[in-house]
């Protein structure tokens, strides 16, 4: 019996650590502070734990073992304990400290990780110190508002890695939740108020999964909350600010086809749906938030994904404009569409091409 | 052995169930009731683990998987764990404490048939085409938005049955305080009785804030109210708050009868007294206290503030320690017996472990800080699960095997018996301990697929099977119940042979009347104390005399019946948000009303006295009524 406890125990901490999770996933993989001081207490409340564990499983193994019904016993009384004061009070006390000690990391790391302080410093310019990012969910996709760089992106969040970001955090429609498992705990993004709190992204680690994170929505939306995916792209601080300044040039790329061009038109003028009233295609976006009614395309061509979760092909956009409601129900753009195909494909071109740098 | 062998028509028998007013009977029809609503959530699960197989497996649509995990959570909740509870509190809970019945029959009998009726309702849902689909909690932003009636369903069902469950735990409490028989002190109530108390105590006071919550959002919808309106002013934070005012201790209500029933199994099947009875009745009630003081550890994320978070993380921590008591007196409970291995007796043993698994993971997600990242992935489903099926579906188990001959006077085969628990117990870790890692893994609950490449794939596959492991126990433990109840063989008083409480003098099942004098009890365990002195039966307190007994009456039935009429009125209202308000609602509402207030009106008007068993005819009864004559 006990030697299958080992065994198991063993192997599950094995499980954890090496995973069958994935760095760009795992909450076991940490690649950022947030996530790494959350393993960490993660770790030692499960030791803790884990000793808890040993000493009931200990008891009920001697228990089992020594006071079962034996044979020719079946008229046997034990005899009849009240109970031990001393007893009662080892295991009212015990517990009692250990709660008190995991109590001081907890509340530290409480006001820690609640400490957003750093989101109005400014340097001697004046300039905001740290990067500031607004996240807005919908329904079913994200929008990223740098608002001291002025520009907005949508579904794929870009960050400079090696320093603290600091989030603004709302819902438009119904609450979701904003969370990057293998960078930091998750927050809820209300449509009542603004939430706020900072993550960072370890240059090294980043490397290691390959600069691109998964982010999820945590909080139950509808249908496709499932899908509700995003990607995070950590690059280095240089990248990032080249990416900025070209995010900022605010006009579209050079069409290089006629496809494209074609695409352009159809995109601001068709008989069903007129793309260009929702979404934006260049990173300047001025309109009040209530009108920004769809994702922002701007750099669409360097997106990671369609829709949030598909693989990035130009079929998979061009059933995503077709068929939306088959890949995300429930969401607001349409349930679908009916364009020739040469129009899909002039679209996906169009769509395709815009990237405010290679 | 009983002498009533008289044949009786289905149709009596049927009249006699919708009148009755006998706890007993009302006990199984909150068996049934609620076995009925067990057997359609697991159902529910069954068909989510098919779902989730494998990776983007298109089983069932997005829309029908949120109505199916909502319906499993709201069904396996307030119309399976707390019905079942209650089943096993009426059958027993009366004879522990010396009484003839509760202290309200007529609202015993009230409260079941609300929450039946309310649970109907509900379920009518999946008939009608819209289930409710934002999960069990039913966060107001997401259940304002959500089409259809689906949570109409589930406001107006949840408030018909919420009011029987209120009305239950009142009646339990008045029975408890008012019922008990001489000599039976506070603190020499058995432990199921104890807990059946504070649980009655939460459900006093957690009710009314769903009630009241449920009641906004139901305005909200069907009456264009916007207190859970932004844009119009309201307010979505609020919804949580109450939710879990009431969420919370709401499953100390279910726990807390099931640590009831698992320290009456463990102390008999020990042959010994319960360790530290006085420091459990005290954890108990330290329970029930912190239980209301810790609802926002499951709003950690919502963003409270640092103050609001540091509270609730410690406030949580600190419920462990009561809950470490009462885990080491059951060891020590054993420590020193003579333990007998039955069915019962291998749920509680399975619980022991299982229950501490979950009540870690509880004390980790308790760390506000490391919350953030559990909350709401697969850790947390893993970690309510594990209380709530190794805690009470145990319990419920291990009570209705427990229980059974004293419910229904035959013996569950216990070869069968044993085939359900393995399967069951392995099945269940198979199924939950996996979903820790999912969460840790970066899998958040409620998702209707995973994609694949993201590691998720194996661990989703071991819990499905897991999953189908615990069905076909379930499956296994149904054909038990039909053969023993065909074989019909009747048992003894107290045939487990260590029975310690009172409900083991009596036969098996009781006599309607239970007892025929009321038993003067003279410590813990009376009728241990009773059997080691050598006495066959219990002391009586009084000398013989009439009964008063309550007439049976099909009022209950007929009030529940109006309440489930009028909701359909208020449901298709011409006001309702969905917008297919009909003509015949109003008056539809207004003849449901009136049905339920009139049949109370004519209730309060109409003297029921109730009747006398005359003393001549006790004497001639063959029954004992527990007492040793």
């Amino acid at each position: 019996m006990k030697k299958w406890i080992l065994f198991i125990f063993i192997f599950f901490s094995a499980l954890i650590t090496t995973g069958c999770g994935k760095p760009f996933l795992s909450t076991l993989q940490p690649a950022g502070e947030v996530a790494e001081k959350q393993y960490n207490l993660f770790l030692l409340s499960f030791s803790v734990m884990a000793i808890v564990i040993l000493v009931v499983v200990t008891i009920y193994v001697i228990v089992l073992v020594r006071f079962r019904r034996k044979k020719g016993d079946e008229n046997k009384i034990p005899k009849q304990v009240a109970g031990s004061h001393k007893l009662e009070v080892i295991w009212t006390a015990i517990p009692i400290l250990i709660i008190i000690g995991l109590s001081i990391p907890t509340v530290y790391l409480t006001f820690y990780f609640g400490d957003v302080k750093g989101m109005e410093r400014v340097d001697e310019q004046g300039d905001p110190k740290h990067l500031v990012v607004n996240v807005r969910a919908n329904l079913y996709w994200w929008e990223f508002e740098y608002p001291d760089l002025g520009i907005i992106t949508s579904q794929d969040l870009v960050v400079p890695t090696g320093e603290r970001i600091y989030f603004n955090l709302k819902a438009s429609d119904v609450k979701h939740s904003f969370w990057v498992p293998s960078i930091g705990g998750k927050m809820d993004t209300n449509t009542d108020n603004l939430n706020t709190f900072y993550l960072e992204f370890d240059p090294e680690k980043s490397d290691e999964a390959g600069n691109i994170f998964y982010g999820k929505c945590a909080e139950l939306c509808g249908p496709s909350h499932a899908y509700m995916d995003f990607k995070v792209k950590a690059i280095s601080r240089d990248e990032f600010d080249r990416w900025v300044l070209a995010m900022q040039k605010n006009e579209e790329p050079e069409l290089a086809s006629e496809l494209a061009v074609k695409g352009k038109q159809l995109f601001e003028e068709n008989d069903q749906f007129s793309c260009i009233s929702c979404h934006a295609t260049t990173a300047r976006d001025d309109r009040p938030e209530a009108t920004r009614l769809g994702p922002n395309l701007a750099d669409f061509g360097n997106r990671t994904r369609v829709a949030g979760y598909l693989e990035f092909t130009k079929e998979n956009i061009k059933n995503w404009i077709q068929h939306p409601e088959e890949y995300k129900p429930g969401n607001l753009m349409y349930e679908k569409a009916d364009f020739t195909d040469e129009e899909l494909e002039a679209l996906a071109e169009y769509l395709m091409s815009l990237k405010v740098q290679e | 052995m009983s002498s009533i062998a008289e044949k009786r028509s289905v149709g009596a028998v049927l009249w006699e169930y919708l009148t009755t007013v006998d706890h007993k009977k009302i006990a199984h029809l909150y068996l049934f009731g609620g076995g009925f609503f067990f057997l359609l959530g697991g159902i529910e699960a069954l068909l989510i683990r098919i779902q989730l197989l494998k990776p983007q497996f298109g089983f069932m649509s997005e829309e029908t998987f949120n109505e199916m995990f909502t319906m499993h959570g709201t069904t396996m909740i307030f119309l399976a764990a707390m019905p079942l509870l209650f089943a096993l509190m009426n059958a027993v809970v009366p004879l522990q404490i010396g009484a003839r019945d509760v202290a309200f029959p007529f609202l015993n009998s009230l409260g079941f048939w609300l929450f039946f009726f309310g649970g109907v309702f509900l379920n009518l849902a999946w008939i009608f085409g819209d289930a409710p689909d934002a999960g069990w909690t039913s966060y107001a932003s997401l259940s304002l938005f959500s089409e259809g009636h689906g949570i109409d369903y589930y406001t107006l069902g949840l408030q018909i049955s919420g009011f029987g469950t209120l009305i239950s735990g009142i009646n339990f409490l008045v029975t408890i305080i008012n019922m008990r028989a001489p000599g039976m002190t506070f603190m020499r109530m058995p432990m199921l009785t104890w807990t059946t108390f504070i649980a009655s105590s939460l459900i006093l006071f957690a009710f009314p804030p769903l009630t009241a919550s449920i009641f906004f959002l139901m305005f909200d919808r069907l009456f264009t109210t916007n207190f859970f309106d932004v844009t119009a002013g309201g307010n979505t934070i609020i919804w949580e708050h109450f939710f879990w005012i009431f969420g919370h201790p709401e499953v100390y209500i279910l726990i807390l009868p099931s640590f009831g029933i698992f320290s009456e199994i463990i102390s008999t099947f020990s042959r010994k007294r319960l360790f530290g009875y006085s420091s459990m009745v005290f954890a108990t009630i330290l329970i029930g206290f912190l239980g209301f003081m810790v609802w926002a550890h499951h709003m950690f994320t919502t963003g409270l503030g640092n103050v609001a978070n540091a509270i609730f993380a410690v406030a949580t921590m600190a419920i462990a320690v009561p809950t470490g008591i009462k885990i080491f007196n059951w060891l020590l409970t054993m420590w020193g017996g003579s333990i007998k291995i039955t069915v019962p007796m291998l749920y509680a043993l399975g619980f022991i472990p299982s229950f501490v698994i979950g009540g870690v993971t509880g004390v980790m997600q308790g760390i506000a800080p490391l919350d953030y990242q559990l909350h709401d992935t697969y850790f947390i489903v893993a970690h309510f699960h594990y209380v709530i099926v190794g805690g009470v579906v145990f319990a419920l188990l291990a009570g209705a095997h427990f229980y059974w001959p004293k419910m229904f006077g035959t013996m569950l085969s216990e070869r069968l018996g044993y085939i359900t628990f393995v399967l069951f117990f392995i099945g269940f870790h198979l199924t939950f301990f996996i979903q820790h890692f999912l969460g840790l893994w970066g899998m958040p609950r409620r998702v209707a697929t995973f994609l694949s490449g993201q590691g998720l794939d194996m661990g989703n596959f071991i819990s499905s099977i897991g999953a189908f492991m615990m069905g076909i126990a379930i499956v296994i433990m149904l054909v038990n119940i039909v053969i023993t109840t065909v074989k019909n063989q009747k048992v003894g008083n107290d045939p487990w042979e260590d029975g310690r409480t009172m409900e083991w003098a009596l036969e098996s099942p009781p006599v309607y009347y239970n007892f025929k004098q009321t038993p003067f009890v003279r410590g813990i365990d009376t009728y241990w104390i009773e059997k080691m002195e050598g006495n066959k039966g219990l002391t009586p307190a009084e000398p013989l005399d009439d009964i008063h007994m309550p007439n049976n009456t099909i009022m209950p039935v007929i009030i529940s019946l109006g309440l489930f009429i009028a909701a359909f009125g208020m449901m298709y209202n011409p006001m309702n948000q969905v917008g297919d308000g009909k003509p015949w609602a109003i008056p539809v509402l207004i003849i449901g009303l009136c049905i339920t207030f009139g049949t109370m009106l004519i209730r309060s008007i109409k003297d029921d006295h109730g009747y006398h068993i005359p003393k001549e005819e006790l004497m001639n009864d063959k029954h004992k009524g527990g007492i040793a004559s």
